[in-house]
């Protein structure tokens, strides 16, 4: 993406500066990208019964998005502290090997602060621009490349939120399903390219399935079904595919 | 459902905290090549597992009618795997839950 005025501003910075700028143009097509995602966020909260400063915090405390969809989710439904607390780490592991692989990367020089704000900028699409744009991650770039996202992420969902105050009744009960459809969006195009995760998917719907409706196990709460059918679903493709798919 | 602000705000500090969480560590803690394989495999496979287990069978109560939810899944099921872009599907899902429920 070429952005003319912020190019000649980097022409004319200072190598440090130049590195905040850079971060700033490299993050703001992930800006864009988030809006629309955290307005749906916080239709859905709101549509859930929180009000919009509430889901507008749990963005920018949170910065994720399924986690935090899970994880409302949950709180909507009246779930305990442990089970909400749980399911959303298991959401967020997948940050521990992207923080690993970035933290692989840093520049040497970064005091432990600026580590600690470099780590809360950590999501999907971060991790991949800042890991595939440069090959040593300086503490201006990864705070240029969050500012964008950040700001996004949070308008996006006091938008959404204040949008869904408006909506007529018949339209709020359709949008029930925007957040289900955008995980379908997201699982489905992986699932189509890889044999390996369309097993893993089917694993997860049997054990999902089987926590629902078989007796006994059916008295399980929320919380828990995400969890045990994830860990059954995840044990399961480690044990019977070790290894990576070759292409 | 009603909830204290407090409590509603000690919910997401535990949510914030534990998304913090494996962000900040390996920060500090390990480098890659120590993670056993058996593990990194683990994690991969995370996404997609967690992602299935909230949309099935949540997504059957979302809407008023789980016949109005099935429809809108099974629409964003077909643009997901034929169109790969994310309004599309998640447009889709809604149009049709639109309309099934003007409908029947």
């Amino acid at each position: 993406m070429h952005i003319p005025f912020l190019s000649r501003r980097i022409a004319t910075a200072d190598p440090r500066r130049q590195d905040f700028f850079l971060g700033l143009r490299d993050g703001f097509p992930i800006a864009l990208g988030y809006v629309p995602v955290s307005f749906a966020f916080g239709l859905l909260a709101v549509r859930g019964g929180l009000p919009p400063w509430i889901a507008t915090l749990i963005s920018l405390t949170n910065l994720t998005s399924a986690g935090q969809f899970a994880g409302t989710n949950l709180i909507l439904a009246g779930a305990s502290l442990l089970e909400i607390t749980f399911t959303t780490f298991l959401i967020n592991l997948r940050y521990l090997l992207m923080s690993l692989s970035l933290g692989q990367k840093l520049a040497p020089d970064l005091t432990l602060g600026q580590r600690c704000l470099m780590a809360f900028g950590i999501t999907d699409e971060t991790f991949a621009v800042a890991s595939v744009e440069r090959s040593e991650i300086t503490f201006l770039y990864m705070l240029g490349l969050i500012v964008g996202p950040y700001l996004g992420w949070g308008t996006g969902t006091l938008l959404g939120g204040i949008v869904c105050t408006f909506l007529p009744a018949s339209l709020q009960k359709a949008l029930g399903i925007t957040l289900y459809a955008m995980f379908i969006a997201i699982v489905v195009p992986p699932a189509k390219k890889s044999r390996t995760i369309s097993i893993i998917i089917a694993v997860a719907v049997g054990v999902s399935s089987a926590l629902t409706w078989l007796p006994g196990l059916r008295l399980l709460s929320e919380g828990w079904r995400i969890t045990i059918a994830t860990v059954v679903a995840c044990l399961f493709g480690a044990t019977f595919f070790p290894r990576k798919e070759v292409k | 459902m009603k909830i204290t602000a407090k409590d509603g705000l000690l919910l997401i500090l535990g949510m914030a905290v534990v998304t913090y969480l494996p962000r900040l560590l390996p920060m500090f803690l390990f480098s890659a090549e120590k993670l056993p394989s058996l593990i990194k495999r683990f994690l991969d496979f995370i996404p997609y597992a967690v992602l299935t287990t909230l949309i099935f069978p949540e997504i059957l109560s979302s809407t008023a009618h789980p016949g109005s939810a099935l429809a809108g899944g099974f629409i964003s099921l077909l643009l997901a795997y034929y169109q790969n872009n994310l309004f599309l599907v998640v447009a889709g899902g809604i149009g049709a839950v639109f309309l099934c429920e003007l409908l029947f």
